[in-house]
């Protein structure tokens, strides 16, 4: 058995917590750059805004009818996320924290009525953090992600599904006919796994709901559409094929990647991007106990401004596998040097780390041509870096090249909405009028 | 004749580790706290009981000063204690935080300030004061 615990309009309800005069007002947080719409509020659905719509295309509303855009805040939802899933953790013996707003909960062994369960831990999150949750319940992963649709669909929108599965949506408890019904009133879109192209193709040979997907011969299924659909089929039916991956494996690349507040044309301040991405990206490969081999390099121009368009990228390799921020970061500026080009408009840039493997599986070598001290072991001196960031706060120690303490950088991201840091940082903490 | 001084023993299989007192060994009394080291007191275990539930708050104002609350003082407020008659909440009125004394009173809600100077507040028509958190400490620094 598998529960599905979500946020729901995740972001916006995290903005809601501080900010309670947004409380019945269409509210939409916009990605990096202030660029899309990546969450939206009841109220903002209800306009029509759609999931990724462009900001200056909404932006009118501003002015008619009070819609308020937020630049996103991701340290701030980072926290209420650990909040959020710490208590969820209470429902199962095991938890696999799926992204920043859901988390499945394995329930094998939990007795009891497990909807009450889920309605107890569900008015927990919303009293202790404010954040309101749908949760849903089945044997398989995907009948639970299916199950959370329901629960947030039936109390989103009300005669869409039986109102007693609003919030919380156990399938497991469902007798077969009502169940039927719900499969049947479900759109064959809304199942996990089932994505845009091979929607399309499902509903053009005339399988429109869940009802009709779970019935196709499970042979046909894997014979025209795969092995990957035919998982989702026996999922459907109550067979367990996607297990619950509490201990994640290790990522095979790490990337940091962002499109600038505004365009770049200079070589110097692309290097200090990329050196500063090259960091980043650094930490997290540390956070994993690896080492890369290879540094990807891109830079391109926006497809949607005037002007000379280009887009390059190189892969810088490096003589030994590393993990320090200073090597990776001097690999992706001389990355930078070789595919940078005088007169265009850049518009995004990101550093790819690849090759990665265990630091503590590194190839052996004589030292040939090696100068004194050049091959020291520099993991413990990252570590202090790590340490000291992680308590004086990001960027308190920093590569040189990343132009920290220069001037403000040119390529730094737009967050002209953003609200304060209210859980993290002493100097943001809300007020309250006393 | 045999005797069992004879036979080999059979070396145990696992290892055997032997303890060592204390860390290392210097000439002089050991320490006598070693057996008694535990946590040093640690402020956020006294003041924060639900991690996951606790926020902190600045004051903005004088309408607390006879309960010990200043302005620009830090508060602890704490989302998982059920409000109760007399305790110090933060609430939100009109989309705005505000730090008084619950008074729950025949099940209407009032606000009380802690100064004499500021009036109650109590819901007008229509109006709901909703209780966002439990003042659990008040924090003041000084100076120095």
């Amino acid at each position: 058995m598998f529960a599905l615990i979500d946020g729901n309009n995740f972001y916006v309800s995290c903005e809601r917590v501080f900010r309670p005069s947004l409380n019945g007002v269409p509210v939409v947080v916009l990605s990096n750059n202030d660029g899309c719409c990546v969450a939206r509020s009841n109220e903002a659905k209800d306009l029509g805004i759609k999931m990724g719509q462009p900001w200056f295309e909404v932006k009118h509303l501003e002015r008619i009818v009070g819609l308020v855009g937020l630049s996103a805040n991701f340290v701030l939802y980072g926290d209420i996320s650990d909040r959020m899933m710490s208590i969820a953790a209470g429902l199962g013996p095991t938890q696999e924290v799926y992204s920043i707003d859901e988390s499945f909960i394995g329930m094998d062994g939990v007795r009891g009525d497990l909807v009450r369960r889920a309605r107890t831990v569900r008015e927990r999150i919303l009293q202790w953090i404010g954040i309101p949750t749908c949760v849903g319940m089945a044997p398989t992963k995907t009948l639970a992600k299916l199950a959370n649709h329901v629960a947030k669909t039936a109390e989103r929108k009300p005669g869409s599904y039986p109102a007693e599965l609003a919030q919380v949506c156990n399938f497991g408890a469902l007798p077969a006919a009502e169940l039927e019904a719900v499969f049947k009133a479900t759109e064959v879109n809304e199942v996990w796994g089932v994505g845009r192209r091979i929607g399309r193709q499902l509903v053009d040979a005339g399988v429109t709901t869940v009802w009709d997907l779970a019935n196709l011969d499970v042979a046909a299924v894997r014979g025209r559409w795969g092995v990957v659909l035919e998982r989702t089929v026996r999922e459907l039916r109550g067979q367990t094929c996607i297990g619950l991956d509490d201990a994640p494996e290790p990522k095979q690349q790490i990337a940091c990647t962002r499109s600038f507040g505004r365009p770049v044309s200079a070589l110097a301040p692309l290097e200090q991007a990329v050196s500063e991405f090259a960091s980043r990206a650094a930490e997290k490969l540390r956070s994993q106990r690896g080492a890369a081999a290879s540094v990807l390099v891109f830079v391109r121009t926006s497809p949607f401004r005037q002007g000379p368009q280009y887009s390059r990228s190189i892969v810088v390799p490096l003589r030994r596998p590393t993990a320090d921020s200073r090597l990776l970061g001097t690999a992706a500026i001389d990355g930078m040097r070789a595919i940078w080009r005088e007169g265009h408009d850049f518009a995004k840039a990101g550093v790819m780390l690849l090759d990665l493997e265990d630091e503590d599986r590194c190839q052996g070598e004589l030292d040939l041509d090696v100068q004194e001290g050049s091959s020291r072991d520099t993991r413990r001196l990252m570590a202090a870096v790590d340490a000291v960031n992680g308590r004086f706060g990001k960027g308190m120690i920093h590569v040189g090249s990343t132009g920290q303490s220069g001037p403000p950088r040119a390529w730094g991201m737009r967050q002209e909405r953003r609200t304060p840091q209210y859980t993290t940082q002493w100097s943001d903490v809300p007020v309250a009028r006393a | 004749m045999n005797s069992i001084f004879d036979t080999p023993v059979a070396v145990g299989a696992t290892d055997v580790s032997l303890p060592i007192a204390g860390t290392s060994v210097q000439c002089g009394f050991p320490s006598p706290a070693e057996d008694f080291q535990v946590q040093r007191l640690d402020l956020g275990s006294l003041l924060i009981k639900h991690p996951q539930a606790t926020y902190f708050f600045r004051t903005a104002g004088t309408s607390m000063i006879d309960a010990g609350i200043d302005d620009g003082d830090l508060l602890v407020v704490d989302r998982g204690v059920k409000p109760l008659n007399r305790h110090i909440v933060v609430a939100v009125v009109d989309g705005e935080f505000t730090v008084k004394y619950l008074q729950l009173r025949a099940g209407r809600v009032r606000l009380k300030a802690a100064n004499a100077t500021f009036p109650d507040i109590v819901p007008r028509e229509g109006q709901t004061i909703e209780v966002w958190g439990v003042v659990t400490a008040c924090i003041k620094q000084f100076q120095v």
